[in-house]
């Protein structure tokens, strides 16, 4: 069979190509990178630790945003329940963290748990439980589409949310304090910078899984699923699996970002579970450009900046932020990054 | 191959398919006519599974294909060319095609040996094509899956003269290896001479089958109005 059948099928070729650094979209891209990176180290610089701790925030909201980004943007799959994997991430780093703090176990029958404080354990934990609740939760609300499938996946994130709010042993409503951050090997966690630098690498990394991901035959397969799944079911290829894979894999970078989130704040409560978080994310995705790999980036940027300038001068700084989106909407429908770098082949 | 029996087919309350009997053998090329609104690309929407057949039988090599999802009538060894040029207009030539590879003789390199101008269009995207090309890349997404029936919806509809000739002498080319094929076309000069048998359809019904030479004027006049 053709060598090209599972690798990379993007073309080096025309308007697939690429972004070069020098064209206009690589040079927002490199902007929107450089900004994110050396703000932080300026902060660091002029000795500001609360602009490393905003830049953070800023990389781990994108970060849960392009995972959310890959179910709407790329997968067309709606999804108003992200705040689940969200919040299940940082109750994964919260909960391991709070039982290593005791040195209680999280369980110890059948088989014996112990609490983790090491972020590794924690980021493997954090991305198998999501993987695994959004495949139940995906393998159920995909049997359904548009409303319906932005009903139900709400429905399935107010569970958790209730859930986590009557559970006392965690917080309950109150939430549950991350006394010390969790660690890693070799580097202190601790640092303002060094957890920024942990936060940026991680984004990176599922930005270049997106990319990669969608210059495969998955990816294609996944556009033609968003497009039109009965031609792709009339070439023998059922849609469903593909959906679910992508929205399995879009959980797990959401419950990555749940989990450096938790560790970020040293709180975790059921607000991040909340409808409203769910939201927030949705509404990222839309500043930015939906379906463009750096639309999470700059949206979040966007949002984050807005809730911290306006947000100080006036509580109602949303009502800005609603108006904003209805310009985005009405006006500029592929985002920031449409109205910055330009449309995009798959636009 | 393909066995149609008796199908009767809803668009809601409304029935479109009042028994249409069809059959395609191993090798054959079956044209499918009829005028306008009479019901062919129902049928073919009917075979596929898109709009199911409320009763009747589709039977495919001994299969069922009655209540099958798409994607399994598909696997079972057909291939849709729809109506249209129904590609992925936002991805690239090759990425059409890549995507629904399956084993067999079609490979991307044969595809585009069928159609030299989808190779120099490799990594254009879809929606750059003329018609015509896009009309290749459908066919050619088709291919790719490696049908044994080969299903064509008036795949030259609508395109300059010029592509048309390129596509029926594809047509012919794979006649010739012994592809199997269901053809719904209007240009009856191109595609009497190549068939083996046609079906006409009339309000849903199948009202002849036979061979083209047995197609008189009569038969002409009364169900394809030419």
């Amino acid at each position: 069979m053709d060598k090209l059948k599972t690798g990379i099928i993007a073309p080096p070729g025309l308007p697939a190509m690429p972004a070069r650094w020098f064209d206009r979209k690589g040079l927002v891209q490199i902007g929107l990178l450089a900004l994110l990176l050396l703000a932080p180290l300026a902060a660091y610089l002029l000795g500001h630790i609360y602009y490393i701790n905003l830049a953070s925030r800023i990389t781990v909201i994108a970060m849960a945003a392009v995972g959310l980004n890959l179910a709407i943007g790329y997968g067309g799959m709606v999804s108003f329940g992200h705040a689940a994997y969200f919040g299940l991430g940082g109750y994964v780093a919260g909960i391991s963290a709070y039982h290593a703090f005791d040195f209680t176990p999280f369980m110890s029958w059948p088989v014996a748990i112990p609490g983790s404080d090491s972020m590794l354990v924690i980021w493997l934990a954090a991305i198998l439980l999501c993987g695994l609740l959004a495949l139940a939760i995906g393998a159920i609300s995909l049997r359904t589409t548009g409303v319906y499938f932005i009903m139900i996946t709400l429905a399935f994130a107010q569970m958790m949310y209730y859930f986590a709010n009557s559970w006392p042993s965690y917080g309950g409503e109150d939430g549950l304090p991350i006394y010390l951050r969790n660690t890693l090997p070799l580097v202190d966690t601790n640092q303002p910078l060094v957890f920024f630098l942990i936060c940026f690498a991680g984004l990176l990394l599922s930005m270049a899984i997106t990319s990669r991901l969608m210059k495969s035959r998955f990816g294609a397969a996944l556009t033609m699923a968003r497009l039109n799944d009965t031609r792709l079911a009339t070439a023998g290829i059922s849609p469903y699996p593909i959906r679910l894979m992508a929205f399995v894999i879009s959980a797990m970078i959401t419950g990555l970002a749940g989990a450096l989130y938790a560790d970020l704040n040293g709180f975790i409560s059921p607000t991040m579970l909340s409808w409203h978080f769910s939201g927030e994310l949705m509404v990222i995705v839309i500043l930015g450009g939906v379906g463009r790999l750096y639309g999470p980036l700059a949206g979040a940027i966007l949002f984050v900046m807005m809730e911290t300038l306006l947000g100080g001068l006036t509580e109602y700084w949303k009502l800005f932020l609603g108006l904003m989106l209805l310009c985005v909407v009405l006006f500029a429908k592929h985002g920031v990054m449409g109205w910055l770098a330009g449309r995009e082949r798959n636009e | 191959m393909l066995t149609v029996t008796n199908i009767e087919t809803f668009y809601g309350p409304s029935q479109a398919l009042f028994g249409v009997n069809l059959a395609v053998e191993a090798g054959e090329l079956v044209a499918l006519m009829g005028r306008n609104g009479m019901g062919k690309t129902t049928t073919i929407r009917s075979i596929f599974g898109l709009t199911p057949a409320r009763s009747g039988s589709i039977e495919f090599e001994a299969k069922d294909l009655r209540r099958l999802p798409a994607y399994r009538i598909a696997q079972a060894g057909l291939g849709l060319v729809p109506e249209g040029r129904r590609c992925f207009p936002n991805l690239s030539v090759r990425e059409n095609l890549v995507v629904t590879s399956g084993p067999g003789y079609w490979s991307l390199a044969r595809v585009e040996e069928l159609f030299p101008r989808l190779a120099e269009r490799r990594y254009q995207m879809a929606s750059t094509l003329s018609g015509g090309e896009q009309q290749m890349l459908a066919i050619g997404r088709a291919l790719m899956t490696n049908p044994r029936l080969l299903v064509l919806d008036e795949a030259t509809e609508g395109l300059a003269p010029v592509i048309r000739r390129e596509i029926w002498s594809a047509i012919r080319l794979l006649k010739e290896q012994g592809q199997s094929t269901l053809i719904v076309d209007k240009s009856l000069s191109e595609l009497l001479p190549i068939a083996d048998r046609c079906t006409i359809l009339e309000k849903g019904r199948t009202v002849w089958n036979g061979q083209p030479d047995a197609l008189d004027d009569a038969i002409r006049d009364r169900y394809l109005g030419v």
